[in-house]
């Protein structure tokens, strides 16, 4: 189980809004790299984990990652607090806004749906770590974009 | 200024501080930011001896970062209400600082 912790890991406080940059940042909460899969597969894999040590490492790894998941919402919510309208349809956020409105949907930059496709559980620890390895180097292949 | 002095003064900390809050809140920012630097302490040093059991100076350190950011949150969590839900009140002050993303507990 888990307790929640009412402060973020690292604080966020954005000063000016900016939803053209939230569309592109909700990637990384709901995208193919972002958190949310991150969490979700570390999370997933560590019940077929073989020792004490590989449960623990993803356990642990996969609560952190929540943590992340929480700041990466806080920005996207931030950058669009209080953007007008007009705003929002010039950032290209007017499809976004009439399904999703005010709220932080888990979904690529393109729009795309958040999907247990973007994350890999084989059964096999070999497998499983090799895929954490390509996971955790894929977002900052996005962050340097 | 002691911390207990500075009780309720309701700062919400948005991005400036009101100036009669000023005093306040710069402490409760401060010490805001030195739990989280001792729980991202502990985390990472959790990972660490995940695969290291054995370390014993991480185990320690890890030890010493426990017992002091317990000591800071009881201290926080006494003045500027509750960080979990579990610790207990005689009212029910978990509504009153705004969310994290909220900027609450900035």
């Amino acid at each position: 189980m888990w307790t929640y912790n009412k402060m973020l890991q690292y604080p966020i406080n954005i000063k000016c809004t900016d939803p053209k940059l939230a569309k592109v940042i909700i990637s990384q909460y709901g995208g193919p790299d972002g958190e949310l899969a991150a969490s979700l597969r570390y999370l997933s894999q560590r019940f077929g984990m073989p020792d004490q040590k590989s449960k623990a490492i993803l356990n642990d790894i996969g609560t952190e990652e929540l943590a992340h998941l929480e700041m990466v919402g806080t920005i996207v919510h931030q950058l669009t607090d209080g953007a007008s309208i007009e705003e929002i349809e010039k950032a290209g956020l007017a499809p976004y806004y009439t399904d999703h409105g005010v709220d932080v949907y888990p979904s690529s930059a393109a729009g795309v749906p958040f999907t247990a496709a973007y994350i890999a559980c084989k059964g096999d620890p070999i497998a499983n770590l090799q895929e954490d390895l390509a996971a955790d180097v894929a977002p900052l292949i996005v962050q340097h974009k | 200024m002691s911390v207990e002095e500075n009780r309720n003064c309701g700062c919400n900390c948005n991005t400036e501080c009101e100036e009669e809050n000023k005093v306040d809140c710069d402490l409760r920012r401060e010490m805001i930011n030195q739990i989280r630097s001792y729980d991202f302490a502990i985390n990472e040093l959790a990972l660490y001896l995940d695969t290291h059991p054995e370390d014993q100076k991480a185990l320690c350190l890890h030890n010493k970062y426990c017992k002091q950011v317990k000591e800071l949150k009881d201290k926080y969590q006494k003045v500027y209400g509750p960080l979990t839900i579990n610790y207990p009140c005689n009212k029910w002050r978990w509504l009153e600082m705004p969310w994290p993303w909220e900027r609450g507990n900035y």
